[in-house]
């Protein structure tokens, strides 16, 4: 597929106070000189921001949710090809890459690019199965366990498994660190009445929180990557404000994991470093975060290169990138005309 | 006492941690004293630049030498190695 303008489909335009990746993913399309973009918006709710952001996206769509079943969402991406001819599709939302790595045969038999990690290397780095893929590739991980109830967190604290503190993870989002068994109780049911079971009960490892995005050619190369500290955290635990780093050791890290597992698509790794100058992987997002746009700002289009990895294009790996770029998020009051709002709301359409 | 290659600092007594994120403001005399280790003075070469400028004798402003270095230790300015 070779064509200088692209219809992009793009999901995760909640750009809310815990964003999803969808705006700044378009906003490093929309900079791409290497080709033009009409952004089609895939929304699930009525007031995500994305879809009144006319500079951003073109024409929105809603669409239902992964949990009301494959067929329902399939049937209208659909209806959306129909009207827009989608070349690429690049959904943004943890909850629903796994829905759509099952659907990449049957969209790319519709002429729908994606670049997604396959069910393997998704499944295998869920938080759930993070030991197994840390001794499979060779990196350090906290102890973590699945949990389907509150009394398994009791007794791997009875067994000497585990010990407070500890992080109770949701298996999609959400964190809290437990001090006791009071607390490590409230964190369980509240995370598993939000996004179900397992819950991951995770070893505290103590240090500095850095992350880095990055993307794999999905044969072992390392396209782009850079690394970030976040400056600002709020209280959903979410960067408001973050800086590249010059960690060449973190870019390593990502490299020889990239190559080990042949990752394929943006990813965002999380890690822990101790005072001992290790690196624990706490994480790995499949996909690129909202932050992605740092990465841009830094010389490293992410979104382009992923757009283009879509379209069957030979992408040149980055080399370099800005150290001391800083990101600081801020809040917007957009306002929007109810003919928009009920156009959404009524024809799914907007 | 060596300070990290790697550490950007300003004339305006900026300094940024490009390894870190972190960044810091000095004060004028700090901004001199960081300089002159950076550019490879040893303590007692930078007490007598320091004495000879400053109303301040050398015992005093050891005792404000040490403690600002123990600072950049503690935060990690310094190469650990050359510590």
């Amino acid at each position: 597929m070779k064509s200088n303008k692209l219809n992009i489909a793009i999901s995760g335009l909640n750009n809310v106070d815990s964003p999803g990746p969808g705006i700044p993913v378009i906003r490093g399309i929309r900079e791409s000189n290497r080709f033009t973009s009409r952004i089609i918006g895939l929304a699930y709710e009525n007031l995500e921001p994305g879809p009144y952001m006319h500079d951003f996206v073109d024409k929105s769509y809603k669409v239902p949710y992964p949990s009301e079943g494959v067929e329902s969402l399939m049937d209208r991406i659909k209806y959306i090809h129909s009207r827009e001819n989608i070349d690429v599709l690049i959904p943004n939302f943890d909850s629903e890459i796994f829905v759509f790595i099952k659907l990449v045969e049957r969209l790319r038999e519709m002429g729908i690019h994606t670049f997604l990690p396959t069910l393997q290397q998704f499944e295998e780095r869920h938080k759930s199965n993070l030991p197994a893929f840390g001794k499979k590739h060779g990196i350090k991980v906290p102890i973590s366990y699945p949990v389907t109830s509150v009394s398994e967190i009791f007794d791997l604290k009875n067994d000497h498994k585990i010990d407070y503190p500890l992080v109770i993870k949701g298996i999609f989002y959400d964190a809290f660190i437990a001090g006791n068994s009071d607390q490590a109780a409230i964190y369980f049911n509240k995370i598993s009445a939000k996004w179900g079971l397992p819950v991951v009960v995770q070893e505290f490892v103590k240090g500095t929180e850095v992350n880095v995005v990055a993307l794999g050619d999905g044969a072992g190369k390392t396209i782009g990557a850079v690394p970030m500290r976040k400056q600002y955290i709020t209280d959903k635990g979410k960067a408001w404000g973050g800086i590249t780093l010059d960690d060449p050791g973190m870019i390593d890290y990502t490299h020889k994991l990239i190559s080990s597992t042949n990752w394929r698509g943006g990813m965002e790794l999380e890690l822990i470093r101790t005072s001992d100058n290790d690196l624990y992987l706490i994480e790995i997002n499949p996909r690129l975060p909202a932050w992605v746009y740092l990465a841009v700002a830094a010389g490293q289009n992410l979104p382009e290169a992923l757009v283009q990895l879509a379209a069957g294009e030979t992408v040149e790996p980055f080399s370099d990138y800005a150290v001391g770029k800083i990101f600081i998020r801020y809040s917007f009051d957009m306002i929007c005309s109810m003919d928009e709002f009920q156009q959404l709301s009524t024809t799914g359409e907007l | 006492m060596k300070i990290k290659k790697s550490l950007a600092i300003s004339e305006t007594g900026f300094v940024f941690d490009p390894s870190t994120g972190d960044s810091y403001n000095l004060n004028p005399t700090a901004l001199e004293v960081i300089q002159l280790l950076k550019e490879g003075h040893s303590p007692e070469q930078i007490s007598q630049a320091i004495t000879r400028k400053y109303d301040v004798d050398e015992s005093t402003f050891e005792r404000y030498f040490y403690d600002f270095t123990g600072m950049l230790k503690q935060m990690q300015l310094v190469v650990p190695d050359e510590e």
